[in-house]
């Protein structure tokens, strides 16, 4: 027959997923070497998975930050009606995206593993038992906003610092901000805030040059979510 | 006048195994290995039986048909077994079959499943004795009273009879998959190979083996690769190699150190990152090594490629022979339907100019070196007449299809040569199918 086959990263994961499972009811036990050459492909295919979703919320990061820009301008027009509840309003419903992977800070909340539904042969991400699609963090809400204002303070030139917080949501936000990461908490945080900052900062190009920092980040946290099907894998 | 195949014109001899399609799980062969001499040809399959055929002798001096090999000992090796604490059923294939170079009238050979090796002694028995003053010749006590003279029992010709028995159990020394075993030149010692260590015994010991190799890592999620095969060298009998599941041959010296988990030499071509895929880490897993019997080479089998290394340079291979490279756009498909994970296995002919492996639809690959030349072959019963010279076959790779060819997408993933062996000095082959053994020879001029 024809060798058709989709060789598309989400595909490559749950077969991947579903080879390792099935290993371990074959005969003569769990068979070490395939194990271990399916958890490769299982990394490859994962690193390709998230580089896309990376991409895709950039994607997502600029056109929101050009609405933000964009109703920021309309704000300081008189005569122009204020839709900033508007704008803003979609802002919550829209948390910022960022791969849990970055995030040290929410690995209390952010237990990560990959899993297949084996009924619906969906991949998903199960977080601290909630469920979600994407390999996305919508923990905490707070900073991330944070983030995002201050890189409309950096780049958004027609903006006046004054006026870039059009809406008292993203005020509010802000100040929670500054609260929380002035606690010793923070430290480790800060750090993580930061590196996201300067590769956001930066626009686009900054994104790239800064990618291979990002896949040896999301490949270290995809083989250590990897690390409970290792240890089922060679449970000698 | 050469043919395709070189000088060499192959022809079917024989064919051994079950004619219909429906294949027994238990019937399906899982290694193939020719004896020293090559008058002895052993076969080990999924159901833990060896099968052995013997090479008759009186028809050799016929120059039109080489002689036949027939059915000398057919023995139950290894039994299933259940591994009580953990839970694991032992599967009784025989992973590998080698045998012992001979010493006296008998043969031995050690045959492997995954946990267990086992030393078989297989002598022939061709006289039996007759007369007994006790005993009637059905087996039945005589009654005393009626002995009234004493006679010794005589030895008379008898129909042969080939036993095996199992002389020696090499047991518990392998929490893995055994994958190796290999007979040392010194013919005292071997080693056997499991997925993360190498033990090394003694054929007359079998409570104790040494372990020369270990590469568990302390952490098992740290583990990145595994030993796929391990063989000694034919004459130095200090030095051995193993391959890795990364595409890597290590050669060990035991005079080195007690563990040899540093290496003497190490084999590695750096990948060609134009080729990197999502399946690159399995294709370049190496399925077997073999020492050239010169010992001056080693050849590697990946999925797609056959290397030969010269032991002189690591950094790179001195030759790559293509098996089947328009699988390289399948990979995707051949991992859905898990062929990517067979383990092709290859074979050097007596003098170490031509290498043959299998591949895919029971085709099969020979390379000879110096010439340059290949040819494909297939192992088919259509082409079974006797004496039948085999067609050169070619896969057809894009574009149009000529007559003859067969489409890459035509190809039966199901009927796959992963064993072949060669007589270690005539032109006779041996190849698996899945569940038959086909002998093919060179034709004599």
């Amino acid at each position: 027959g024809a060798m058709e086959c989709a060789v598309d990263a989400q595909s490559l994961i749950s077969m991947s997923l579903m080879k390792i499972h099935s290993s371990r009811t074959q005969r003569g036990g769990i068979k070490l070497h395939k194990n271990l050459l399916v958890s490769y492909v299982l990394r490859n295919a994962r690193q390709l998975y998230i580089k896309e979703k990376y991409a895709e919320i950039y994607r997502m990061q600029q056109y929101e930050e050009v609405m933000a820009v964009c109703s920021g301008i309309q704000e300081l027009d008189p005569l122009e009606p204020l839709e900033p509840q508007g704008a803003e309003d979609a802002e919550p419903e829209q948390p910022y995206y960022r791969s849990c992977c970055m995030e040290d800070q929410f690995s209390q909340n952010c237990n990560k593993t990959t899993v297949l539904d084996l009924d619906t042969h969906v991949v998903t991400t199960v977080e601290n038992g909630f469920l979600h699609q994407d390999c996305c963090c919508a923990a905490a809400p707070q900073c991330a906003p944070g983030a995002a204002a201050r890189k409309r303070k950096v780049d958004s030139a027609a903006c006046s610092p004054d006026a870039e917080e059009p809406s008292d949501y993203t005020a509010g936000r802000k100040r929670l901000k500054r609260e929380e990461c002035s606690g010793a908490d923070c430290s480790p945080d800060a750090s993580n805030i930061s590196n996201l900052i300067s590769i956001f900062g930066s626009g686009f190009s900054g994104l790239l040059s800064r990618q291979a920092d990002l896949e040896q980040v999301c490949s270290k946290q995809a083989l250590a979510s990897l690390g409970a099907w290792t240890r089922a894998i060679v449970a000698f | 006048m050469a043919g395709p195949g070189g000088d060499m014109q192959w022809c079917f001899s024989q064919v051994k195994g079950a004619i219909d399609d429906d294949v027994a799980e238990a019937d399906i062969i899982s290694t193939v290995e020719f004896n020293h001499t090559g008058e002895l040809l052993a076969t080990g399959d999924k159901g833990g039986r060896v099968v052995i055929f013997q090479q008759e002798v009186e028809n050799k001096n016929l120059p039109q048909f080489r002689s036949e090999y027939n059915v000398y000992s057919t023995f139950q090796s290894h039994e299933p077994e259940f591994d009580y604490l953990k839970s694991l059923e032992i599967e009784e294939k025989i992973n590998k079959i080698r045998w012992l170079p001979q010493k006296n009238a008998a043969q031995f050979l050690l045959s492997t499943n995954d946990k267990t090796i086992k030393l078989w002694k297989i002598s022939e028995r061709d006289k039996r004795p007759e007369g007994y003053n006790l005993k009637e010749e059905d087996g039945r006590y005589r009654d005393p009273n009626t002995i009234t003279a004493l006679r010794v029992p005589i030895l008379i010709p008898m129909d042969l009879m080939v036993e095996a028995s199992p002389r020696r159990v090499f047991s518990n020394a392998h929490t893995y998959h055994i994958n190796s075993v290999s007979v040392n030149s010194d013919n005292e010692t071997y080693l056997s190979a499991d997925d993360l260590r190498i033990n090394l015994w003694n054929l007359e010991i079998t409570d104790r083996s040494f372990n020369i190799v270990d590469i568990k890592p302390a952490n098992m999620e740290e583990l990145t690769e595994v030993i796929t095969a391990a063989e000694f060298h034919p004459l130095q009998c200090n030095t051995f190699v193993y391959s890795s599941s990364k595409g890597t041959i290590r050669l060990c010296d035991m005079r080195v150190s007690a563990l040899c988990d540093k290496h003497s030499k190490l084999f590695e071509e750096p990948e060609n990152p134009s080729n990197r895929s999502f399946f690159s880490e399995i294709i370049s897993s190496i399925s077997d090594v073999k020492f050239s019997h010169n010992g001056r080479y080693i050849m590697t089998r990946d999925y797609l490629s056959v290397k030969i290394w010269d032991l002189n340079m690591e950094n790179r291979p001195v030759e790559t022979y293509q098996v089947h490279e328009y699988l390289r756009s399948k990979l995707c498909s051949l991992y859905e339907n898990d062929c990517i994970f067979d383990k092709f296995e290859c074979c050097w002919n007596g003098n170490d100019s031509v290498v043959m492996t299998g591949s895919y639809n029971n085709f099969f690959r020979m390379f000879e070196r110096g010439q340059r030349r290949d040819a494909t072959l297939e192992a088919s019963r259509e082409n079974s007449k006797p004496l039948q010279v085999l067609k050169p076959r070619k896969v057809c790779t894009g574009g149009k299809r000529k007559k003859d060819e067969i489409s890459v997408d035509s190809l039966d993933f199901n009927k796959k040569i992963l064993h072949t062996a060669w007589h270690p000095q005539d032109n006779i082959i041996a190849v698996a199918t899945t569940n038959n053994l086909y002998i093919f020879q060179d034709k004599v001029n």
